[in-house]
């Protein structure tokens, strides 16, 4: 009991505690005028609040995508096209984010809609992907035994592929979270805002302060995502 | 929930702008710029290219060879390890961005930056495939060689390494097409490479140089994950006809 | 009870018919073997009962009604359905995986409770023990008790039975099917069961049809396989060594009261005692057994020369394997090879000593055959 408190609030709190002794100190001893210009909890606040909606909006929506597409692929019907994704797939997760980025701005232009977009389809990948694998990867016998005790074939879905698939579904929600948290930080160069403006206002104005703010706020979301997925995953498979 | 509902909408309009603006961008010859671009500052391409593959190159000589001494070294100590792939795992999971970030005021803008966070961040791939890799062979082989009267040294290198090879190749391979992409984030904090067209083209505007610069990203990675795809194929029949079965 | 009348089966882009003009029919109560080499339309011809295939041409009538027309679902909800890779749930626990039938079927919870219950301890598994566990942690002839308690849950008057021991060791198998078969006295069911053992096939079945290319080769009962084989495939089949295939015909319970051999001694029992009956006995050794009737082991003319106490209960030497009454001849002469003895100790269910048979007494029956 204690043990589950301190893994899923103790740790969690003092990673953001950490993060917000660096803002509290840093916006209440700028060394100078620039920094406390442009430090303010005004300003980390909203760009906290863009990363989030960055993540969120886009996640969300590559998770009902991903997981949806990956069961329609998945089946039978529509299995051969879905090898083919799955090759598409694995090239497209090679190309790197800034690239997916960049081009997305020049076919859509600036904005946090474009960032969000791009954000959305890159992360659908490693979700579609696992959904895909994880259902096509259940056993053929399980399958046939649930077909020949006569359950019907949402039943089996439901009740069977998905729960088995469900772990690598996980998985596959977790480096999108990675990836997209990562990207997110990207999202400031085609003007999508979030926790990479710091880090380049900071670096466009030299104050290692800003940077370190942007950078700490950026990395200590990402591993506290990572971690809160990483124990629920621990948590999800009992039975193998 | 409303917020988030109304931003899913606004994004998917904006979508369907630009798929008209794809068509309205084929009328301008978007393609047909860039094509003329790109044939005009080869020479400027290709030297980014070199200088993006030297970034990778180096960058990966450092990082397997440190990080394949870390994973033996590890296999050695059981305790030790769970810490050491946690601290990767950690690295590997910081935002580029962010990770770039940390660097700046340790080694200033330039080169060695992108180098030294480049290196941080292959870390996980390679030390765990090396971890891995080595803890799974089967124990009778390693048994059998210690029978046979062969000294650590000589299992390690005779042993262990080479049907490891396989598993760490992959583990090089997501390192490497990892890189590719971070270096070309790189570029921003003076690492050079393709990653300068892409910036400076949106801070320009370029259209045209964004879209060589990504695309050439892209291919490089692409490449990449193919040839060691490749190789690691040659290494697993190499591995299993070796293994006489 | 169930009738396949020129039954046909062309998987697509095949030219050659899986299964061609089947005509078989199974007898209520009965235990039907389909057997075959690998690729004769054994599985194919069974997945069409349950239509998991579905014929490309042919009947299937199950008590006089036209499976076909049936709906897919319920027809399966009502059958029972083994298969050799068991499929086990991974995510379910032994009591969900159990409960699977019933839960489609949505019977009551307490209902659902009972029955698993039951047939848990019907296949062996203590419920206490097994109920929460998952099948990773199960070993595999536990698997297989599952995967027949699974099937039986809903009390389906016909169960599809593909190589169900298949996958464990040939002890495990022997063990199980004894239990199988102890159980099918009781309940009747009808079976079809696929194998392309035929040892299996004449120790399980009440007919026997053997398939080759797609068709039905013969369909007789055991003992009218190993008398008449229809042709050369059939005698193949059966082998050269027809008479020993006779002991898997033969339970042990039948030839027991014919053996007449010297009683067991109780535990309590003397030195002299001990003297006289061995060297009555034939097999130089003599069987101990408790109060209860219960096999404690047995004492060689050895053991009494070294013995160490004063009654037969002090030196006995405990036995490596028994037989259980309903086994076949066959597996008591697989324990004698095993254990290294020209006889086994028969005991019954609840291990009270029964008698013992020798390698001489299967050589009889062997003879008598023939």
């Amino acid at each position: 009991m204690l043990r589950t408190l301190w893994v899923w609030i103790g740790i969690p709190l003092i990673m953001i505690g950490i993060a917000s002794a660096i803002v509290i100190y840093s916006v209440n001893n700028p060394p100078d005028t620039i920094v406390a210009r442009m430090l303010t909890y005004e300003r980390i606040f909203r760009v906290i609040r863009e990363h989030m909606g960055l993540l969120l909006v886009s996640m969300i929506g590559a998770t009902i995508v991903g997981v949806a597409g990956g069961i329609m692929l998945s089946r039978p019907s529509l299995y051969r096209i879905g090898r083919v994704m799955e090759t598409l797939v694995n090239i497209g997760q090679t190309v790197p984010s800034l690239a997916v980025l960049a081009l997305f701005y020049t076919i859509l232009g600036l904005g946090f809609r474009v960032a969000v977009f791009a954000l959305f389809l890159y992360s659908i990948l490693p979700i579609l992907r696992n959904t895909f694998a994880g259902i096509d990867g259940v056993e053929h016998s399980i399958i046939e035994a649930a077909r020949g005790m006569g359950m019907r074939p949402l039943r089996v879905l439901t009740k069977i592929e998905l729960p088995i698939a469900f772990p690598i579904i996980v998985a596959g929600l977790r480096t999108a979270i990675v990836i997209n948290v990562g990207a997110a930080t990207l999202a400031t160069f085609i003007g999508g805002g979030g926790l990479g403006d710091l880090i380049v206002t900071g670096l466009s104005v030299h104050r290692d302060m800003i940077i370190v703010n942007g950078a700490v706020i950026a990395a200590i979301t990402a591993i506290l995502l990572d971690y809160l997925i990483g124990k629920a995953e621990e948590r999800v498979v009992r039975w193998s | 929930m409303d917020q988030l509902l109304g931003m899913a909408f606004d994004v998917f309009r904006a979508a369907g702008n630009g798929i008209e603006s794809i068509a309205q961008a084929g009328d301008r010859g978007i393609i047909a710029h860039t094509i003329d671009y790109i044939s005009r500052r080869s020479d400027l391409i290709l030297e980014l290219m070199l200088e993006h593959l030297w970034l990778v190159v180096l960058t990966l000589i450092i990082a397997v060879t440190i990080s394949v001494t870390v994973g033996i070294i590890i296999s050695y100590y059981e305790s030790f390890a769970q810490t050491v792939l946690g601290i990767c795992q950690v690295l590997m999971v910081i935002p580029s961005m962010a990770m770039l970030a940390f660097m700046v005021p340790l080694f200033g803008i330039g080169f060695t930056t992108g180098v030294v966070a480049l290196v941080l961040y292959s870390l996980l791939p390679v030390v765990r495939n090396t971890y891995t890799g080595i803890r799974e062979l089967d124990p009778a082989i390693v048994e059998a060689a210690k029978g046979m009267g062969m000294t650590e040294r000589r299992i390690l290198f005779k042993i262990k390494i080479p049907l490891a090879r396989p598993v760490i190749m992959a583990g090089v391979r997501t390192a490497a097409v990892m890189m590719i992409g971070i270096a070309a984030i790189a570029a921003y904090v003076g690492a050079g490479g393709l990653g300068e067209l892409i910036f400076s083209g949106i801070s320009r505007g370029h259209q045209p140089m964004i879209i060589a610069g990504a695309i050439g990203v892209s291919i490089i990675a692409i490449a990449f994950d193919y040839l060691f795809y490749y190789g690691e194929k040659r290494f697993s029949v190499e591995g299993s006809t070796r293994e006489g079965n | 009870m169930i009738k396949l009348e020129g039954l046909t089966k062309v998987f697509k882009g095949h030219n050659i018919p899986a299964v061609k003009d089947l005509n078989l029919e199974v007898n209520e109560g009965d235990v039907c073997v389909l057997v075959g080499p690998s690729g004769c339309g054994k599985t194919t011809t069974m997945k069409m009962i349950n239509r998991l295939y579905e014929p490309t041409g042919g009947k299937i009538y199950i008590r006089d009604e036209d499976v076909l027309q049936m709906d897919p679902i319920k027809l399966r909800l009502d059958i029972g359905y083994v298969i050799q890779e068991i499929g086990l749930f991974p995510h379910m626990t032994i009591y969900e995986n159990i409960a699977t039938v019933p839960n489609e079927k949505q019977w009551p919870k307490d209902q659902v409770k009972e029955k698993v219950d039951n047939v848990m301890s019907l296949v062996g598994l203590d419920p206490d023990v097994f109920k929460n566990r998952y099948p990773s942690a199960l070993s595999g002839g536990q698997r297989q008790r599952v995967g027949v308690a699974r099937a039986m849950v809903s009390d389906p008057s016909i169960m599809l039975m593909d190589e169900p021991f298949g996958a464990v060791d040939p002890i495990t198998r022997a063990r199980l099917q004894n239990e199988f078969l102890r159980i099918q006295e009781r309940m009747d069911k009808t079976i079809v069961f696929v194998t392309h053992d035929i040892d299996e096939a004449i120790k399980m079945s009440d007919t026997i049809a053997v398939m080759k290319e797609g068709q039905l080769v013969q369909h007789a009962t055991p003992s009218d396989l190993l008398s008449a084989p229809a042709d050369e495939f059939v005698s193949n089949l059966v082998g050269r060594n027809r008479s020993i295939k006779r002991l898997h015909l033969i339970r042990i319970s039948e030839i027991l009261e014919d053996v007449d051999r010297a009683p067991a001694i109780k535990d309590d029992t003397k030195e002299e005692e001990v003297k006289k009956r061995l060297d009555e006995s034939d097999l130089r050794t003599v069987i101990v057994v408790d109060r209860d009737n219960k096999l404690k082991g047995v004492v060689g003319v050895n053991d009494l020369k070294r013995k160490t106490g004063e009654v037969a209960g002090d030196y006995y030497q405990e036995v490596s394997d028994t037989v259980t009454d309903d086994a076949t001849l066959n597996d008591a002469l697989s324990v004698m090879l095993e254990i290294g003895e020209g006889y086994v100790a028969v005991v019954n269910e609840d291990e009270k000593y029964q008698g013992t048979i020798t390698l001489g007494d299967l050589l009889n029956v062997v003879r008598e055959e023939s």
